[in-house]
């Protein structure tokens, strides 16, 4: 059984901080399908599609039938440890300090024999379930997992080193004034962690979250304005090396397209908060984490933004504040990439149309900010990168796949 | 159709290079000195090379061809073999079918890698397109974890237990101790070989090989011309050699050599008692057991039984890896491939000084490479007989 994860000691200041290694990353095109499917957390393998043999690894060509029709395809993840080995030390840099490390050769019920990580919990022999993961390198790995949960098995070392999981970690919220600010906070403090920062802008002012903010566990409220510079650089400098999970939450948002609008006020402000917000937290907050990601229990683990779904594709109602969004989207993909040789993960939640005042001429479905917090935390506990909260959001995102230009004109109507 | 026999092939001047840890050379420099060694000691000029093949994994980016230009070398025929473990009896195949058809008079068949300090890492981050996607990022340092996997698979499925494996290894240990080009020179005990450092359970230290430099190398030329230039030389009675057999096996207990074996005794026109020695490619003993099996003497999972009364030493009554193989000699790359079938030619015509079995006329070589993803995909076998 796991060992339950006990609270670090305060960390030794004379001691040198571990310097991040990496899992190797190199892979083949075709087999980036595996990471492209693990940053939703989904089990996807190749099917043929015209013998429909499942191939593992990854393939150019089916090693049935020679056809190159291989698309990738959810499978049943169900299968049996055929084999395991404990590698007690390794020529990788990455495994060699964390070994002992578990490997094994599971069997798929769907066919192919898939070498994987071994969970503490899977007894000899047992029956598994594989879950596609992205490890450190940011690339997907699977992880064979007991069938049945067992106590504390979130605390298994290997499946830790995938996850980005709040437990005994220290968060910031970027925005407490946010409607989602308290949801945030509550679901973060039933999850363990063990300090919670809220940023507050413009302190003289009024905010109706507070009082409910200070109730919560562990939240500390701190003086935080991601449009003023020198205000995030103090913040970073007071707590920027005890942020292991920053949750930029901030949002400025107004409905309207370019015509509705006379002028390009409330778009500055937009680009403030949405684009410049987020550069100005990553430029503060993102070397301090980076440097971080190997530091324990409590080490720097992940980045977190709130964007809107129509980041992916415009919503001319709101048409200046998607393209904010869009801005940010892209920002956060240079910042993925930045983080990659550090293993600090960026997770992008995608929501749709939120329950709050600015929304309130559209119809539902809308986003309840508690249905948010869960998901930021669930998409934290599995290590993913992109998540989508909502069913606008989920909507949006198979359109999105299956054909962005087809959707860009069913988004003015038109594709009854 | 029955196939064709290797008569008339001579294989001549097995020609090895003591092993080291580490060097500062090149695999350029390793295959000249074998190949300058090799001709120099059976009286050939390099101009009468007119055959050449090569098996290297740390010549990038250079290939035989390369070599051809860097070395002075004019081949009529040319062959690279990036068969691992399998290589050496690969090539023995094609080079004895180029000299039977006259598409080249004599061959130099060489092998032989340099061992940089962290090449070795480097070489298995990118040691084929499957082990960089689905192996390497599992921790897998090489092919410890894989070789443990079917090590516990083994064991499981057959009741083996460590000591098992463990004869293995402490025999070639012995032999290796004749072999003054080995690279372990200390004498290893059953209960060294159990209580060792664990690498990969079950796999411990003294079931790795030592990632080395080193080279060997043989020629291959008729028996005409051999006999002409008064060299002793070896014959082929059969050789085989298979690839990605049994695929659909979940777990690797069995190599290709099940699919061929009948035919290889039958060409040889002998059965496994009738050899003198046996040379299997020891990466792992687990995989030796394996091929002691697959190739017939004994039946799947009796392996541990049959060697529990042999004694493997080169004057016992199965004399196995008479160099001290892998195991002991170290893994010199490629040349890991070539290192029995090298020691075996020497064993069968007479030549292998320290180590020589008394008397030994037939021997039985097998190989294994390539690690792709979760098993070795190449398989190859001969069998060798002396004239003197």
């Amino acid at each position: 059984m796991t060992e339950r994860l006990k609270p670090p000691p305060r960390k030794n200041p004379q001691k040198r901080t571990v310097s991040p290694t990496s899992p190797p990353a190199m892979r083949s095109r075709a087999s980036l399908g595996i990471s492209a499917a693990a940053a939703e957390g989904r089990f996807m393998l190749q099917v043929c599609g015209e013998c429909h043999a499942v191939q593992y690894p990854a393939r150019d060509a089916c090693c049935k039938c020679l056809s190159v029709d291989l698309p990738w395809q959810d499978v049943d993840p169900a299968g049996q440890l055929l084999a395991e080995t404990t590698i007690r030390t390794s020529t990788n840099l990455y495994f060699r300090e964390r070994s002992p490390w578990r490997t094994g050769s599971v069997k798929l019920d769907a066919g192919p024999v898939i070498i994987a990580h071994v969970h503490g919990d899977v007894e000899r022999g047992a029956r598994v379930r594989l879950e596609n993961k992205l490890d450190r390198s940011g690339q997907g790995v699977l992880l064979a997992m007991p069938e049945e949960r067992s106590p504390d098995m979130e605390d298994d070392p290997q499946l830790r080193a995938m996850s980005s999981d709040p437990k005994l970690r220290r968060v910031l919220i970027a925005d407490g004034r946010n409607s989602n600010a308290v949801a945030l906070a509550q679901a973060l403090a039933e999850a363990g962690t063990s300090m919670i920062f809220v940023g507050e802008s413009e302190s003289w002012r009024p905010n109706p979250n507070r009082s409910a903010l200070e109730k919560v566990p562990g939240v500390e409220m701190m003086a935080l304005d991601v449009t003023d510079t020198s205000s995030v650089r103090e913040l970073a400098g007071e707590i920027g090396g005890k942020t292991d999970i920053l949750i930029n939450n901030a949002r400025f948002v107004r409905p309207g397209g370019v015509l509705e609008r006379g002028d390009t006020a409330f778009a500055h402000d937009e680009m403030e908060v949405n684009y410049l917000g987020l550069m100005r937290l990553a430029q503060a907050f993102g070397p301090g984490m980076c440097g971080r990601t190997a530091d324990g229990v409590n080490s720097a683990v992940a980045w977190v933004n709130v964007i809107s779904a129509y980041a992916l594709v415009n919503a001319s109602d709101y048409g200046c504040f998607s393209a904010s969004n869009a801005a940010a989207f892209s920002l956060s993909q240079s910042l993925r990439a930045e983080f990659r040789a550090s293993g600090l993960r960026l997770m992008n939640v995608f929501v749709g149309p939120t329950e709050d005042d600015w929304h309130q001429p559209l119809p539902p479905p809308k986003v309840m900010p508690k249905a948010l917090a869960r998901d930021v935390v669930k998409g934290l506990r599995d290590g993913l990168e992109d998540v989508y909260c909502g069913d606008v959001a989920k909507d949006l995102r198979e359109r999105f796949m299956a054909g962005p230009k087809i959707l860009e004109r069913e988004m003015t109507g038109g594709g009854a | 159709m029955r196939r064709q026999n290797y008569d008339g092939v001579a294989l001549v001047a097995p020609t090895t290079l003591p092993y080291q840890r580490y060097s500062i050379e090149t695999a350029h420099w390793w295959i000249a000195r074998v190949l300058k060694t090799m001709l120099d000691g059976a009286g050939v000029k390099p101009a009468e090379l007119d055959g050449f093949s090569v098996a290297s994994f740390t010549l990038f980016p250079d290939t035989a061809v390369g070599l051809t230009q860097h070395l002075g070398l004019c081949p009529r025929w040319l062959d690279h073999i990036p068969m691992g473990g399998a290589s050496g009896v690969v090539a023995l195949r094609k080079a004895a079918r180029a000299v039977q058809a006259g598409d080249a008079d004599i061959v130099a068949c060489v092998s032989g890698d340099t061992n940089h300090i962290d090449s070795f890492r480097a070489l298995l981050s990118s040691f084929s397109r499957f082990a960089m996607d689905a192996s390497y990022p599992y921790g897998y340092g090489g092919p410890n974890a894989n070789f443990a996997l079917l090590t516990d698979r083994y064991m499981t499925e057959f009741g083996a237990d460590r000591a098992d494996f463990g004869r293995i290894a402490v025999a070639q240990r012995a032999n290796a101790l004749n072999n003054p080009g080995a690279v372990m020179k200390k004498p290893l005990t059953l209960e060294q070989y159990l209580d060792a450092r664990p690498i990969a359970d079950p796999i411990a230290l003294f079931d790795c090989v030592m990632p080395c430099a080193g080279a060997e190398a043989f020629l291959v030329m008729t028996v005409d011309e051999a006999e002409a230039r008064g060299l002793p030389y070896a014959t082929i009675g059969g050789a085989i050699e298979r690839h990605n057999a049994h695929a659909d096996d979940p777990i690797q207990l069995r190599g290709g050599w099940t699919m061929d074996i009948d035919e290889l005794w039958g060409m040889a026109e002998c059965s496994p008692e009738d050899v003198d020695l046996v040379q299997t490619y020891d990466d792992y003993p687990v995989i030796s057991m394996m091929q002691i099996e697959d190739l017939g003497f004994c039946g799947k999972g009796e392996g541990p039984d049959f060697l529990r009364d042999k004694d493997m030493t080169i004057t016992g009554d199965f004399p196995h890896n008479t160099s001290g193989g892998q195991l002991s000699g170290g893994q010199a790359g490629a040349a890991g491939g070539f290192i029995g079938l090298v020691e075996a030619i020497r064993q069968v015509t007479g030549q292998a000084g320290p180590t020589q079995v008394t008397g030994a006329k037939r021997a039985l070589v097998s190989g294994f490479g390539m690690i792709n993803y979760d098993r070795g995909v190449c398989s190859s076998a001969a069998v060798l007989e002396g004239v003197t």
